[in-house]
């Protein structure tokens, strides 16, 4: 098998960098947008950011647990996606709007 | 054509992409953004020998948790759901917070020596399915049945949570 040709061109350092600045995009989109099914893509991408910096350790320091950690990310991630969604739809039902600000009545 | 430059072309697409997602008007325009976003990912993937993760990458992301996302935004009719933005003083303030958390880990990762193992960089076969299989089948077979259990609750999760709830209250006093 041959070797990932990355390895020797490109440091660790810039993966992590990479990895940073979609997680910090994503936190940006969570602070600033008010259509909640947005937020929740913006979580997505943040957890994706997570996943890049993981893959690219397991692959920099040839060790599988990063790998399978990034496919357990995206287990959580789907079955986290699927209940969110069915719960932003009720709340649709029920208040007429995607306003993150009118989601605070969720509490109590 | 050198790899480095393969590297920080699809590093500009995939933020260039993001970035897009957060600042889009139109919910859908930000959901094929994001695909684009994850399609970017998985040339990462690829260029870093994690075959398996780019697949898995493609197929759950951008193939069900995305159609996922576009069926909600196409049933719930958002025409009449004009976003009103927050103030340019938050965008600022959000943007200023969310650059010196950027600007933090990167100073910190500047000033740490990160120590690559020699002995420990022969297996570069490790992205391939086979070897995550097995992995994923033996010493991480705990989890991996917890995964199982956890879909099984999200899929019942979703259905209990989509049904109606008149139909609720009439099967209550049924029984």
């Amino acid at each position: 098998m041959y070797k990932p040709d990355i390895i020797e061109h490109i440091s660790l350092n810039h993966y992590i960098i990479l990895g940073t600045a979609i997680f910090i995009i994503g936190l940006l989109g969570v602070l600033v947008r008010k259509n909640i099914i947005i937020v929740f893509m913006c979580i997505e991408l943040m957890l994706n950011g997570v996943n890049l910096i993981l893959a690219s350790t397991s692959t920099f320091y040839s060790d599988a647990g990063g790998q399978v950690m990034v496919f357990f990310t995206m287990a959580v991630a789907a079955a986290e996606v699927s209940v969110g969604l069915a719960i932003i739809v009720m709340m649709f039902k029920n208040l007429q709007s995607l306003n993150i600000d009118l989601f605070g009545r969720l509490k109590g | 054509m050198n790899i480095e430059y393969i590297f920080y072309f699809l590093s500009a697409l995939t933020i260039i992409c993001a970035t897009m997602v957060v600042v889009s008007k139109h919910p859908i325009r930000s959901v094929l953004f994001l695909v684009a976003t994850f399609f970017c990912i998985s040339a990462h993937y690829i260029l870093l020998n994690a075959q398996f993760l780019a697949l898995v990458n493609i197929v759950v992301y951008a193939g069900a948790i995305m159609v996922l996302f576009l069926f909600v935004i196409m049933f719930l009719n958002l025409n009449d759901q004009m976003e009103h933005n927050k103030s340019p003083m938050f965008w600022l303030a959000a943007i200023v917070s969310a650059g010196s958390i950027f600007l933090m880990v990167v100073s910190a990762i500047g000033t740490t020596q990160l120590s690559i193992p020699e002995g420990n960089t022969e297996n570069y076969t490790l992205g391939l399915v086979e070897n995550i299989g097995m992995k994923l089948y033996t010493d991480y077979l705990f989890p991996m049945e917890i995964c199982s259990v956890l879909f099984l609750v999200a899929m019942i999760g979703a259905v209990l949570l989509s049904r109606k709830e008149n139909k609720m209250i009439s099967n209550s006093q049924i029984f």
